[in-house]
């Protein structure tokens, strides 16, 4: 059920004109971004780490507004109330929603690498190609079942979108998606270090430079996002309930 | 096998609300007010009512959607609000509009989607879906895409959706708002065709051709609570003792319907506009003639046919509401 419905939801996200608009658009951008600041900073041998952290930056946002926005589509589409209908423990509901987010969420990596590669000529030289090929696909495994819990409190608020917007950019900061946490202050260290984000974006980053183990940050990026699934689901249980006595499943 | 599909007791649901932030202002809306059914298997019940009367709210306390304020409703003899997902495996829900389906995949790929959410075993999942294709007349369009199709067949589908899983209760709310009255028709038949299976269906409506030509039995509601429960013919009784005025007219004011109104033997007075027509119709007590002092009241206006007739299901409907509204009701809203 969880993947047929997760294909299903990357077919209907991957088939609305804002979406495709967004993901030819976005990816320029965040590449754009990256190199520039990179060269700004002197450091143009590291294109293909500002690269992957714009592309990491993409699959974010894709899961952060995905999640956030999908709980608030299937609302405004009258699908909230028919899905949450079904017999089904309302974690099992929601989270291929969110995967599908995730996987939606690969093209913004691909789109921006492949950017970087014609507009900027940055070389796609990985240190561990079949690391990178593991690291990629766990990362977005891992970022929709944080999803799920994002979601869990989506489900509740009826103006979700408000909240997402407030997330996007200090998550993909205290990660390190594009700036090194070593730059950040230190009071950012412990937030980054319980964010499944940062260890997914740590892995990817390993993969493609070389510059450390891929499987332990992966591991533990993994681990993390399994309790952000156990909590999600046990959260969304809650909610849901919740939602049917406060009737924010619907729209009005 | 429990004796009622649908037994509800006292069910009542109130909506609270807050609006601002430095001076909060709370509303609460009552919007169920101690509902009491039974709908027995195999049925095929009708709640009757106008806009805002609490048919949804009923509906979505019953299917489990919402969470009653107080009282207790069981379906199959499953308590919604304790034994949910069994209730939800045994009941469909359809709604009227365009909404709820995923526009951008094919109908196919929606009840697909469905089919694994409801529990369909996935070996069985394809006959059903070619079942329920043929059974709501979409065979030939099923890989279309949904924001293709018409309103009456993304109402079809809609059916098929909540069908998908066998329920053996189908709330269908609504569900020819909006409709051409040819889709209107077919939509009836399939309704028609559920309940002759054994499907217990309880359906809302305010079209009262609808509900008498379907229904067994009939419960209007309006302010939140029962007004009326009975089978068609039953209900008409409401309208015993009076008869009917209908006059076709092109330019009744709001004054001269208020004059009607307070005519002597005028029980209701009420105008619905017809194209570039409009059609008063005027129910009066039966012993007393109003049609002369009735057409005096017109004077001025142009008038097409006049016809006096015995009172139908929609006028005792009529009746019904309209004696709620007259009854002092009680404030909607309250601030709190």
């Amino acid at each position: 059920m969880i993947a047929v419905g997760a294909l299903l939801h990357a077919k209907q996200l991957s088939r609305s004109p804002f979406e495709i608009a967004t993901a030819l658009i976005v990816p320029v951008v965040q590449a754009t971004l990256a190199v520039y600041l990179f060269r700004a900073g002197g450091e143009p041998g590291r294109l293909l780490e500002a690269a992957v952290g714009a592309g990491l930056m993409g699959i974010w946002s894709s899961v952060l507004f995905g999640s956030g926005g999908a709980i608030q589509n299937q609302r405004w589409q009258g699908t909230l109330e028919m899905i949450m209908l079904a017999p089904r423990p309302p974690a099992l509901v929601v989270l291929p929603i969110t995967l599908a987010t995730a996987l939606t969420g690969t093209y913004a990596m691909l789109a921006t690498l492949a950017w970087g590669r014609l507009l900027y000529g940055i070389p796609l030289t990985f240190a561990d190609p079949l690391a990178f090929a593991v690291a990629v696909p766990g990362c977005i495994i891992s970022l929709g079942m944080f999803g799920l819990l994002l979601a869990s409190t989506f489900v509740l608020l009826r103006n979700a979108n408000a909240l997402t917007n407030t997330m996007e950019y200090p998550i993909w900061l205290v990660s390190g998606m594009l700036i090194p946490i070593t730059a950040l202050p230190g009071w950012t260290g412990p937030i980054g270090a319980v964010l499944p984000t940062t260890w997914g974006a740590r892995a990817v980053r390993e993969a493609a430079t070389g510059s450390g183990p891929v499987w332990p940050s992966l591991g533990i990026c993994l681990a993390i996002s399994v309790a952000c699934l156990a909590l999600g689901a046990l959260m969304m249980t809650h909610v849901e309930r919740r939602a049917r006595a406060a009737a924010t499943l619907a729209l009005a | 096998m429990s004796e009622h599909a649908i037994e509800a007791v006292g069910l009542r649901r109130t909506y609270r609300s807050r609006t601002g932030w430095l001076r909060p202002q709370r509303r609460e809306v009552q919007a169920v007010r101690g509902v009491d059914l039974t709908v027995g298997n195999g049925e095929l019940f009708g709640l009757l009512g106008p806009n805002g009367a609490g048919k949804t709210t009923t509906i979505k306390l019953l299917n489990t959607l919402l969470i009653p304020t107080a009282g207790e409703a069981r379906i199959c003899g499953f308590d919604v609000v304790r034994q949910t997902r069994e209730v939800r495996r045994r009941i469909g829900y359809v709604f009227g509009g365009d909404r709820g389906l995923y526009d951008r995949l094919s109908a196919r790929d929606n009840l697909r989607y469905f089919a694994e959410l409801y529990g369909v075993p996935g070996r069985e999942q394809k006959r059903r879906i070619a079942e329920l294709f043929e059974l709501v007349r979409l065979t030939g369009r099923e890989n279309d895409r949904v924001e293709g199709y018409s309103r009456g067949m993304r109402q079809r589908l809609h059916i098929a959706r909540g069908l998908l899983h066998r329920p053996r209760v189908l709330f269908l709310d609504e569900p020819s708002i909006g409709v051409d009255p040819v889709a209107a028709r077919e939509l009836r038949q399939t309704v028609a065709d559920l309940a002759a299976t054994g499907t217990t269906v309880l359906l809302t409506t305010h079209y009262m051709a609808e509900a008498d030509e379907l229904c067994g039995r009939i419960a209007v509601i309006a302010n939140g609570a029962i007004q009326a429960l009975g089978t068609p013919a039953e209900l008409r009784h409401h309208a015993d003792g009076r008869q009917v005025l209908e006059v076709e007219a092109y330019g009744v004011s709001d004054a001269q319907l208020a004059l009607i109104h307070a005519l002597p033997g005028v029980r209701e007075a009420s105008v619905v506009v017809t194209g570039a027509a409009q059609v008063l119709t005027v129910q009066s007590d039966a012993g007393v003639d109003v049609q002369a002092d009735v057409l005096r009241a017109l004077d001025g206006v142009r008038l097409g046919r006049v016809t006096a007739r015995r009172p139908t299901l929609e006028d005792a409907y009529v009746a019904i509401v309209n004696r709620v509204d007259a009854q002092a009701r009680p404030a909607e809203a309250v601030g709190v």
